[in-house]
């Protein structure tokens, strides 16, 4: 006699019985005991077919292969740089992986990223106690100039950016902001100042409401609403052409 | 004369009016409100992140570091001195081997998950209280854990085994006990059993089977915090 317990998209809490009996599978975040499966975090149930799955809605980033991060310069190394990922660990970035151009020994590694500086990173290698390594050789990846960095939650980031990048352009086509989303919640925002301000607050009330339906709909309301006279300029969009060819790697997170 | 009737009217396995709220402290990654008649305590949760100093990092798993304080003005109008007190320090402890078994941080390990409890207003149970929002907010923050921690005390007034005692029944003139006790939700395994006074051993098991019911009221207080932050939002 197998049964569950909840429904899609339940909130369940840690401990919490989710299913009995074998013919359900633990998938993401739960865990089997005897014959029932219990939550392991805060979080929403999907339930595609017999596995019981949660999708958290809130927690540490956990750095993953592939992801497309921003990060701060902490220190500069010998041959390198150590970079927050905002998480508990610090990345290295290889003066190798930095640029195309040939960096000489000797050179000083501060021209490049200065402490204090935030760039769009990469990160290629993930070991099993949490040691990060970067790159910033591929298009997109870049040092930082002028704008603002603001935090989010990272577990919110596939919101921010929406299906197909649907909510991203959304907010860059209302603000006239570019838009970096970095996986690990921080998020870079250049554009006029009002653009700025209200890209900001598009992005906090899209965290604050991530776990409703029809956020398309109400994020094009809010924005209208309070756009007010920013003027959207379209070559400025025209020219960030290459920053939104790289939309495509972010839209692998959608959920 | 034996204690039949409570202080506040409360029948013997009744608790004070509980509250409970999670996401208060903006700031932290989690946090909680959690107030149980006069007791009243507020837990921040911040990590995992950086340990320092350093020679306390774990690098096979993440570890939680308790800090319990009453505030200054928390008792009944005598100032508490602030800062580690003894006191403070055995409770953060308790509190940590409360909490450690059903937390999994193996995922992060040399990092740390900072626990901070402070209490505006006690009225006995403070612990218990401490316990009861720290798990609250460890939920909110996201960290994984395999059950929910509730905590409540029992104890024995004049013969009579009662729950949630209040700091005058504690200090009620006759041969009192006072048992906080930390159960796990399904598993019913106790985390913390600690006792102040005298109790004999058939009312220290009449206490436990008190203590069981008793934690499951606090859960059923926790887990509508923590599912109200979000409903609550949708309503907007």
């Amino acid at each position: 006699m197998s049964q569950v317990l909840i429904k899609e998209r339940d909130i369940v809490i840690p401990g919490q019985v989710l299913a009995e009996g074998l013919d359900y599978l633990p998938g993401e975040n739960t865990y089997r005991k005897d014959d029932k499966i219990f939550a392991n975090v805060l979080g929403i149930i999907s339930l595609p077919g017999r596995v019981v799955k949660i999708t958290p809605l809130s927690g540490p980033y956990m750095p993953t292969v592939g992801d497309k991060i921003v990060g701060k310069v902490e220190d500069i190394l010998m041959s390198g740089w150590r970079i927050s990922t905002g998480t508990a660990y610090t990345a290295v970035l290889n003066v190798k992986d930095a640029s195309s151009r040939f960096i000489k020994s000797g050179e000083d590694l501060s021209k490049i990223l200065e402490i204090g500086d935030y760039a769009v990173v990469k990160i290629t290698k993930v070991t099993s106690q949490n040691l990060i390594d970067l790159t910033m050789r591929e298009p997109g990846l870049r040092r930082i100039n002028g704008g603002r960095i603001i935090k989010i939650n990272s577990h919110k980031v596939p919101r921010v950016i929406g299906k197909k990048a649907s909510m991203i352009n959304l907010i860059k086509d209302n603000t006239g902001c570019d838009i970096t989303v970095g996986q690990n919640g921080l998020v870079w925002l250049r554009g006029s100042p009002e653009g700025e301000i209200l890209a900001e607050k598009a992005i906090k009330l899209i965290e604050q409401k991530s776990h409703e339906e029809g956020l398309t709909d109400k994020m094009e309301k809010f924005l209208h609403e309070n756009k007010g006279n920013i003027v959207v300029e379209k070559k400025f969009r025209r020219e960030e052409g290459e920053e939104s060819q790289n939309e495509e790697s972010f839209s692998e997170g959608d959920q | 004369m034996a204690y039949t009737k409570r202080l506040d009217g409360r029948k013997n396995n009744e608790l004070r009016p509980m509250e409970a709220k999670a996401s208060v402290v903006p700031n932290a990654d989690g946090s909680a409100s959690f107030k149980i008649g006069k007791t009243w305590a507020i837990a921040a949760v911040y990590g995992p992140r950086e340990i320092f100093p350093r020679f306390l990092a774990n690098p096979k798993t993440g570890i939680i570091r308790c800090h319990y304080s009453m505030m200054p003005f928390s008792g009944s109008g005598e100032r508490i001195r602030p800062g580690r007190s003894r006191r403070a320090q055995e409770i953060s402890m308790v509190m940590e081997n409360a909490l450690n078994p059903v937390i999994d941080l193996s995922a992060f390990p040399n990092t740390v998950v900072d626990i901070f409890v402070e209490l505006p207003q006690t009225d006995a149970g403070t612990r218990c209280a401490a316990i009861s929002a720290a798990a609250i907010a460890l939920a909110d923050a996201g960290i994984p854990m395999t059950d929910m921690v509730s905590s409540v005390a029992v104890g024995q007034v004049d013969g009579t085994v009662v729950a949630d005692l209040m700091y005058n029944e504690e200090a009620y003139p006759a041969i009192v006990s006072d048992v906080p006790v930390a159960m796990l939700h399904n598993t019913k395994e106790i985390t913390l059993l600690q006792m102040d006074g005298e109790i004999s051993r058939e009312d220290l098991m009449k206490a436990l089977e008190i203590a069981k019911d008793a934690t499951e009221k606090v859960y059923q207080e926790q887990m509508k915090a923590l599912q109200e932050k979000f409903t609550k939002t949708e309503q907007k």
